[in-house]
């Protein structure tokens, strides 16, 4: 039954309903399959016994002839961002280590209420911060994937999901949650060829989510294709009253409302995103994706978002700002690490314990952080990005005047070598160019897999909605992904 | 209109003073302004305090309800402006007290705008000029929680009870010149708080504290430079902070000093402000707008059932009480104190007169409580009790004395008033008949004073009265008494 491990998340749901096989032998196969695969480091936590505990209440349930939950017998992986009660949550950090949340968040806790259960806490990006996964404290997540050029290179899987995306292409899991504050979802996902989307803001509960930069941060599903991510978000979705910014909307039937055909859908062609030195490759893809909408029966338009050039930087000046804020709370006082040198006292504390609790990229951040929100900065900074923000949404708000969706690429390259930009952080922001505008503006983006560079290496397109609009986010992506027949997958080297 | 020209002599001459209150009040509320956790006092450290409070990761604020309409009823109880949109900022610093480390305020957009209390100088004296002290906002804002660490060597003690409750930061403009109107404007902005509803007031445990920013220049000159006074808990300090920062200040100015701009504290043991923390480790807060919360928007519907609950207010129930008849002096003390106030109101309601009810419990039953070391919370009479009393002595069943007679037993027996007629005998007595018998018993025996008041000694009538009285045991109707007499003595 090795095949099980094949299997995507409506797959597994449908063979565990139909008795095809149990929900236990699938918990069993990609736990074996988790064991196996240490060296991709895309585990932190290994939860082998949530998964079988789920795997048997699901087997037990049909078994009692009770109707089955949505996603019965559906083991996940976990990113570990999401505190998860019991289950030691890090956000990838010393300043974290050992620590395991006396609670749930509303996210994981919509899962394990849906039926899934847990393989593990996936590796990331510390506090979610990074598009390679270098910066994890538990060293970095290699990808499945190689370059066909006979090298050994090891490849950044993307980030700050990189954990999620490693794991789900190497099939140690069929699906997995991820966050996106900039793209955090949609890069890894291009970088190893699976399917991911970030909702509308609001849409899934920050509760017991690891503040990255509240205003942006989401959760959305990573998984092999657009229908496993649909099933995925119905499940992760839905109003909390424990999040002030969660939206008090119903949670649409998006699996039962997917479909291909694009007729009568306008796609607009952002043309501010052809960038400079945007490899051919790219730029490719994009053309293909291009006729693959028409070829659904999509109109294509030209449309203008002025403003796209100024995402980036109004990004790099919120999400630290708000970072640096969210992170005030890790000060060794109340849980966590707590460095306190002989003698030090209570400022002494707090510089020892962050100086030693965050790496050199969060740190990074706190300072650009503190340094545009300090009096004599805030104006020139953060508001000037604030109001460059709101141009971004008014962009966005224009273009929907022509179109119902905006077809881009996801990422501007494909994945590149561990350790190929980390020593430029600026090269590493640029990763983000095309996923940041769409998270300034609080929209529903997705990436789907649209084919292989000449390095062997998934390449992904990026569909973007009006907000609320994940359903036709959805229906684009399964437009795309049925007309590109991705079936290309990592060749198991671990 | 001033309300009094304070000013402090130095050496050099006369010196104002300017000072301005930034009042913090716990909103009462049964849970913190952003969690669920209680806010009771005096309870087991840490033991209220939600993961919220505590700052856990991925943990997220929700706005309380209650205790933003506790602060739109405030700011309509001093005439405020409401702002239908206001927002929560970040204010971000660094200190074991407060967990998330930042402390969500409000700085750019405040919930409730510019508004204004009316003072008096001398409360109890209506005659004395008022002022009108502007209000220049009230914000929402976290409390902190309280933080120890010299206690052990290597730890630090938090007590996070506290942390988040909510305060209403209440902001005045520096409109006050004594420490008279700043004692008087601290009672009177007390007095609405307890009167709304919003906070209890409670100095002593810490649900009400001023920052007191004090400055002095000369008479006609611009604004000097300020300190603020942190966290001062009595009226009584209060205005002692006024005075000797101001006596501080001027010394310093006149020793050819500068006032440094700093953050003090003051020393209630010494009388005597002190340097908290100079101005080079001064903080830079990095405000922001909080992300995890939406801006606050006020529909008309809310608004509407702020202003319907707001109750009678201290200055309008005054003038009411002095429609009625009541004297300026009893309606100011009547509604200093809003327990003393309802009472009234319950005595009112029974239908007492209003000017002969307030006369009796500004004089009689305050007196009493005061004797007893109660309050009007737990008077030992009720004002259907004190209405039966009153009652009594309107229909002409008790006179003046013979009313604080039956009072005084009410009070040790509890018995009501009527009750305590019937058992005592205590009723007055109208009966002509038997005055005049008594009267020409008491002429009788004084046949020489009769002569003495007939040749003119007018004076001589009191002393009648009083014999009349006491040998008809406090009972007789005294306006019986003096007509009686006048006739009998011609």
């Amino acid at each position: 039954m090795t095949e099980l491990t094949n299997l995507g998340v409506a797959a597994i749901r449908d063979g565990v309903r139909e008795g095809t096989f149990s929900a236990r032998e699938v918990a069993e196969a990609f736990n074996a399959n988790v064991a196996k695969a240490k060296v991709l480091n895309a585990f932190l936590v290994e939860t082998p016994d949530h998964a079988l505990a789920a795997a048997d209440a699901a087997d037990a349930a049909r078994a009692a002839g009770e109707t089955p939950k949505p996603l019965a017998g559906v083991p996940i992986g976990m990113k570990d961002l999401f505190c998860t009660k019991g289950v030691p949550s890090t956000a990838a950090s010393l300043i974290l280590e050992g620590f395991t949340p006396p609670y749930e968040s509303t996210v994981s806790g919509k899962l394990w209420d849906a039926g899934a259960g847990m393989l593990g806490k996936l590796n990331m990006d510390q506090f979610a911060m990074g598009s390679s996964n270098e910066t994890s404290a538990f060293g970095n997540v290699i990808s499945p994937w190689r370059r066909n050029d006979g090298g050994n290179a090891a490849l950044a899987p993307g980030g700050s999901s990189g954990g999620s995306s490693a794991a789900i292409a190497a099939r140690l899991c069929p699906a997995a949650t991820g966050t996106d504050t900039g793209g955090s979802i949609r890069q890894p996902a291009a970088f190893v060829g699976i399917s991911g989307i970030k909702p509308t803001y609001g849409r899934c509960s920050r509760w017991g989510v690891v503040a990255f930069a509240s205003s942006l941060d989401q959760a959305g599903p990573m998984a092999r294709d657009v229908r496993d991510c649909a099933i995925m978000l119905e499940a992760m979705s839905g109003f909390d009253p424990k999040d002030a910014t969660s939206l008090d909307l119903a949670v649409p039937k998006w699996e039962a409302g997917l479909s291909g055909d694009l007729r009568g859908k306008r796609i607009g062609i952002p043309k501010e995103y052809r960038v400079d030195n945007m490899p051919a490759e790219i730029d490719a893809l994009w053309q293909q994706g291009i006729a693959w909408a028409k070829d659904a029966g999509a109109e294509i338009v030209e449309v203008s978002l002025p403003h796209t050039k100024y995402a980036l930087p109004a990004y790099y000046i919120i999400a630290p700002a708000e970072a640096s804020s969210n992170l005030a709370r890790y000060d060794g006082v109340r849980y966590g690490l707590r460095d306190l040198p002989e003698g030090a006292g209570l400022q002494d504390m707090y510089a020892a314990t962050r100086a030693a609790g965050f790496g050199p990229e969060v740190k990074r951040r706190i300072m650009i952080g503190t340094y545009v929100l300090s009096a004599g900065f805030y104006d020139a900074y953060f508001t000037q990005a604030s109001k460059v923000r709101a141009l971004i949404a008014r962009d966005f708000d224009r273009a929907w005047e022509q179109c119902d969706l905006l077809l881009t690429p996801t990422a501007p390259s494909a994945a590149f070598a561990l350790g190929e930009k980390s020593a430029d952080p600026i090269a590493m922001y640029l990763n983000d160019v095309f996923t940041v505008p769409s998270s300034l503006a609080g929209l529903p983006a997705m990436s789907v897999p649209g084919g292989l560079d000449s390095n062997g290496l998934p390449l992904g397109l990026q569909i973007i909605g009006k907000a609320l609009d994940e359903q036709g986010v959805l229906n684009a992506g399964l437009a795309l992904e049925e007309r590109a027949g991705f079936t290309a997958r990592a060749e198991a080297w671990w | 209109m001033v309300v009094s020209a304070y000013t402090l002599r130095g050496n050099t001459g006369d010196w104002e003073v300017v000072v301005g209150l930034e009042v913090h009040a716990q909103v009462t509320s049964n849970a913190k302004l952003f969690s669920g956790a209680a806010t009771e006092f005096g309870a087991e450290p840490n033991t209220q305090v939600s993961l919220v409070d505590a700052a856990m990761p991925g943990m997220l604020p929700v706005p309380n309800r209650e205790c933003i309409r506790q602060a739109v009823r405030t700011g309509m109880a001093i005439d405020a402006q409401i702002n239908t949109w206001s927002r929560f900022d970040r204010k971000n610093y660094f200190y074991a007290d407060l967990p998330q480390g930042y402390q969500i305020s409000q700085l750019y957009h405040p919930l409730v705008g510019e508004g204004a209390i009316d003072i008096s100088l001398d409360e109890k004296n209506p005659d004395a000029s008022g002022k009108r002290i502007g209000v220049e906002r009230i914000h929402v804002e976290q409390d902190a929680g309280k933080l120890m660490h010299d206690q052990h060597p290597t730890r630090s003690y938090v007590d996070l009870n506290r942390s988040g409750v909510a305060l209403m930061e209440i902001v005045s403009k520096p409109d006050l010149a004594s420490p008279a109107e700043a004692g008087a404007y601290l009672r009177k902005l007390r007095a609405i708080l307890r009167y709304v509803g919003s906070c209890d007031g409670n100095m002593e445990e810490g649900s009400m504290r001023a920052d007191v920013n004090v400055s002095v220049r000369r008479p006609g000159e611009p604004l000097g430079t300020r300190t603020e006074t942190k966290n001062v808990n009595s009226v009584r300090f209060v205005m002692a902070v006024v005075e000797q920062e101001a006596k501080r200040q001027i010394e310093v100015i006149e020793d050819g000093g500068k006032i440094v701009q700093e953050t003090r504290l003051y020393d209630p043991d010494r009388n005597e402000t002190r340097s908290m923390r100079s101005k080079e480790d001064a903080h830079d807060y990095r405000y922001f707008p909080d992300p995890d919360l939406l801006p606050l928007e006020l529909d008309q519907a809310f608004l509407d059932e702020c202003r319907a609950s707001l109750p009678e207010l201290p200055d309008a129930k005054r003038a009411r009480y002095e429609a009625l008849g009541v004297t300026p002096y009893h309606a100011a003390v009547l509604t200093a104190e809003v327990e003393n106030a309802r009472w009234f109101d319950s005595l009112l309601e029974t239908g007492a007169k209003p000017v002969a009810a307030a006369n009796w419990v500004t004089s009689e039953l305050f007196g009493a409580l005061n004797r007893l070391g109660k309050d009007i919370g737990s008077s030992p009479i009720t004002p259907d009790g004190a209405a039966e009393l009153l009652a009594l002595v309107a229909d002409g069943t008790l006179s003046g004395s013979l009313a604080k007679q039956v009072f005084e037993i009410m009070l040790e027996t509890g018995q009501g008033a009527g009750a305590v007629v019937e058992e005592r005998g205590l009723k007055q007595t109208s009966d002509t008949g038997e005055i005049e018998k008594v009267i020409a018993n008491v002429m009788a025996a004084n046949a020489d004073k009769v002569a003495d008041y007939r040749g003119g000694k007018d004076k001589l009538f009191g002393f009648f009265v009083g014999q009349t009285m006491k040998a008809m045991g406090g009972k007789a109707n005294p306006g019986v008494v003096n007509d009686l007499l006048k006739t009998a003595l011609g």
